[in-house]
């Protein structure tokens, strides 16, 4: 099957801190993510030859992208997939150019959340699809926190030991934020400080939660083949994958609530695309979805990081930590790092991509293998979700 | 025999402590927040047509002073939840407490005049009083349900009289949010005891009979003190004939209060018993019921009133009994999330799957599924469907939490016995109850929306089964 494995190649990446930006709008943020992009490019904004946005809430139409950058008359689609649409919006462009009908384009996320508190709909409200409004409302913790209980019932792990297996992933992303001038959390926080913490949605607590943050990231692709005029440290675009579910998870009185089967397919379409067999000795690095500490557990598994059942063991061994066999979310991932809905697909791709070329300072990685996997995740595991990921590398 | 054939009562699970409004011995009834008469009438209803072919029954009655609505029946409302016949005839009664026993009259006669095979007799109250008075103590919320059936299978009617009374004892105008009254020396002895003796009495010229032949009475009783002053005063032994009021456990539940002791009575009658039901309000109306010979006790395997007040949660404090009245308005978020009002043309579109709560089952794997869908979500079979009842299943806690911006309203999947899962709220029900896997029963609630322009929405919400 023909993909864009190779035919893609990343010249140049900008992203703002993550952070609550109470004096900076929303064009404000796009225009220093992109900014820093074209320049880490060395490229004018007029040679953009069309572009993608990604955004949840905060613009609609490719004009909320244009107008801040004055693109003109360039096709620009807006892409909305909730938390995946950064990665939706990347997959996007990287079609468009392998297929040959651009040369460069731009691909732009940013979300401005904190003027308003975060007026998804969908989130906060699942009844948009049925406008009767009689259905349960609920918000995202609500939703993780029924697939933790429900993954602790099924591997029979006490919920109090649960709560602090995931703690530990909670310390490990503040850790890795600590390391990272642009996440929006630079603390380190011990176990006891997030098991002590208030809870939001039992048995998730205030630490389990990632950050709510404005932002912006942005890349420059090109066709693989003008790569090296540009740079000579660009990096490709080994494999892409996506999932999207269809309430199955709702509607199906079987579905188990102990994994989650989009992450496992997106990830699947992209190490079979990337040709990688064995994820965890062949990936470098992996900046993966924790909106919730309970997500980035099953991610484990559902990637092929540990086996099932069996990632709280990888956890206690700390193999996912920065100096671990697989260090993941090594930028201090949504937890620290912080989420601005449609900027975070685009924020992992700028960490991997500064991993690959060796420029992450103190939470620089052993490039080994050259790959690293980026992924997002939007949805809910109790109804159904687009999973999102890609898989860069530099050979 | 035209007369009753089955009963059902709703008592919320919720009790205020009388001695955190004022005084006065145990506790009231008080609906959840998620309750009002509308609710706890499909409560008492699906309570007393349990076992009973739900399109045998001919007229829905609904009797209340505290109808959710005005103008917009909510009799047809419990016909949805009862997937009643579409010719059923539903009719909502009010004006005064007396509202239940005439719409039971207007059911009685209906049945006997042969227009009718059944006719279910739902009345439900959840009147608010002054903050501090004594009626806010004596009130209680709840609902009772009655079948009326031409050949009665528990008993029979054997006579019944019915009086009006022009008189402002206690009224409660459009525009008012409490129940009013004159003094209540006046109000008693003019208007509660002076009528309902004078029903009581008509009654018993027009029957022959001797108060002695009376095994239990069931009366309105708006205050303990005035029902037995009242008891006496018939000639009735207080201790024996006189069916407890509740008044300690529940309080006075309004139009429903004659119904449900009417059921408590019956509950601990004997073949053949005379039991007289008697209401207040605007007059009065009294019944002569004869309870059927060769009647099976008990009539149900366990007590329906008996175990709903054992049912029971106390209410930590008085706020919080203010907060659900909305009788104290608390600060609005700052930020509201983004939530729309609910569309009337959908809640129209989706009528079955939301009161009767329709779901789906594949006919060509069997897969239940709720809510209904187009296309199977198993084997991908388009339109190939036949709706199925869900909300009489029990079921199981699949999993559960909490929802922070709604004050940590429990939240949960539940699993359906016989197939199918629904995402729900779950209600009348502490954090610390919670269990994975726990049985659950439906019931049917009002939505707390965030913006409600000017709608009322209930659905089905998930409660642990407790007896």
């Amino acid at each position: 099957m023909p993909g864009v494995k190779d035919k893609v190649a990343i010249i140049g990446m900008g992203c703002t801190r993550f952070t609550e930006h109470w004096d900076k709008s929303v064009n404000d943020l796009i225009v220093e993510a992109c900014y820093e992009a074209f320049e880490d490019a060395n490229i004018e904004p007029k040679d953009i030859q069309a572009a993608w946005f990604s955004t949840a809430r905060s613009g609609e139409l490719g004009r909320s992208l244009a107008y801040p950058l004055k693109l003109k008359f360039i096709p620009i689609t807006r892409v909305e997939n909730r938390c995946a649409s950064g990665h939706n919006a990347f997959i996007d462009a990287c079609y468009a150019v392998a297929c040959g009908a651009f040369d460069i384009v731009l691909v732009c996320g940013a979300e401005k959340l904190k003027d308003t508190g975060l007026p998804i709909p969908g989130n906060s409200d699942p009844a948009d699809l049925y406008t009767s409004r009689v259905d349960t409302r609920f918000m995202p913790v609500s939703a993780f926190a029924q697939l933790a209980l429900r993954y602790f019932h099924r591997y029979n792990i006490p919920v109090d030991e649960g709560r602090r297996i995931l703690s530990k992933i909670a310390v490990k992303n503040h850790y890795n934020g600590s390391l990272n001038p642009k996440a929006q959390f630079q603390r380190k926080i011990t176990i006891e400080d997030a098991l002590n913490a208030p809870i939001i949605a039992w048995p998730l607590g205030l630490y389990d939660c990632c950050g709510v943050s404005d932002g912006a990231a942005a890349a420059i692709i090109v066709r693989a083949d003008l790569a090296k005029n540009y740079r000579d440290d660009y990096v490709l675009v080994k494999g892409v994958g996506m999932s999207t579910g269809f309430y199955q998870a709702q509607v199906q009185d079987d579905w188990s609530l102990t994994h989650i089967e989009e992450n496992f397919r997106a990830a699947n379409m992209a190490y079979a695309e990337a040709g990688v067999k064995n994820p965890r000795k062949e990936l470098d690095l992996a900046v993966v979805h924790d909106c919730f500490t309970i997500h980035e557990l099953l991610i484990y598994e559902d990637f092929g990081f540990s086996p099932r059942g069996k990632a709280k063991e990888d956890v206690e061994a700390g193999a996912f930590e920065l100096k671990g066999e697989l260090p993941v979310n090594t930028d201090g991932g949504l937890k620290s790092f912080g989420h601005p809905i449609g900027a975070s697909g685009l924020r992992m791709m700028y960490e991997v991509y500064k991993q690959l070329q060796g420029k992450a300072g103190q939470r620089q990685v052993n490039i080994r293998n050259q790959l690293g996997l980026t992924h997002t995740c939007g949805g809910t595991p109790i109804d159904s979700q687009t999973a999102a990921v890609a898989i860069l590398g530099l050979r | 025999m035209v007369g009753v054939s089955a009963y059902g009562v709703h008592i919320p699970i919720w009790r205020l402590r009388r001695e955190l409004i004022g005084g006065g011995p145990g506790e009231r009834a008080v609906a959840g927040k998620d309750e009002d008469s509308l609710t706890m009438a499909v409560a008492a209803a699906l309570n007393c047509v349990d076992d009973v072919d739900k399109s045998s029954i001919d007229g829905i009655f609904f009797a209340s002073t505290t109808s959710p609505f005005h103008e917009k029946s909510v009799s047809a409302t419990i016909a949805a939840v009862l997937d009643a016949r579409r010719d059923v005839l539903t009719a909502d009664f009010s004006g005064s407490l007396r509202a239940g026993t005439t719409a039971l009259k207007v059911a009685l006669d209906m049945v006997k005049a042969g227009s009718a095979e059944k006719i279910l007799v739902t009345a439900a109250d959840c009147r608010l009083a002054g903050p501090g008075t004594p009626f806010e103590q004596n009130f209680g919320d709840g609902a009772a349900a009655l079948l009326v059936e031409r050949d009665a299978k528990i008993a029979d009617i054997e006579f019944s009289v019915h009086v009006y009374d022009e008189i402002y004892d206690l009224w409660r105008r459009d525009v008012d949010l409490f129940v009013n009254s004159w003094e209540d020396r006046y109000v008693y002895t003019c208007g509660y005891m002076r009528v309902v003796k004078e029903a009581f009495s008509m009654l018993m010229d027009k029957t022959g009979l001797n108060v002695k032949d009376l095994a239990k009475v069931a009366l309105s009783i708006p205050e303990l003190r005035r029902g037995i002053e009242l008891a006496r005063g018939l000639g009735l032994d207080p201790k024996t004939q006189l069916q407890d009021p509740l008044m300690d456990t529940v309080g006075n539940t309004g139009t429903a209060q004659p119904l449900m002791l009417f059921a408590a009575a019956l509950e601990g009658a004997k073949p053949g018993d005379k039991i007289l039901m008697a209401s207040y309000g605007s007059g009065s109306d009294a019944f002569l019921f004869k309870v059927k010979n060769g009647l099976k006790t008990p009539i149900y395997g366990k007590s329906k009133v008996a175990s709903k007040i054992a049912n029971k949660k106390v209410l930590p404090d008085y706020v919080t009994y203010l907060k659900w009245r909305k009788l104290v308005k608390m600060p609005e978020p700052r930020v509201d999330m983004s939530v729309s009002y609910p569309s009337a043309t959908a809640i129209w579109r989706e009528t079955n799957r939301i009161y009767p709560l329709h779901g789906v089952k594949c006919k060509a794997c069997g897969t239940i599924q709720y809510p209904p869908q187009r296309v199977c979500t198993k084997c991908q079979s388009k339109d190939n469907f036949e709706e199925v009842r869900l909300c009489d299943k029990k079921g199981t806690l699949f999993s559960y939490s909490f929802d922070p911006v709604r004050e940590n309203t429990p939240v949960g999947l539940v699993n359906l016995e016989g197939g199918g899962r629904v995402f729900l709220d779950l209600t009348d029900v502490e954090a610390g109850e919670l269990k994975i896997d726990m049985p659950v029963r439906l019931t049917f609630r009002r939505v707390d929306l965030r913006r409600e322009d000017g709608m009322y929405v209930y659905f089905w919400k998930a409660t642990p089964i407790r007896d």
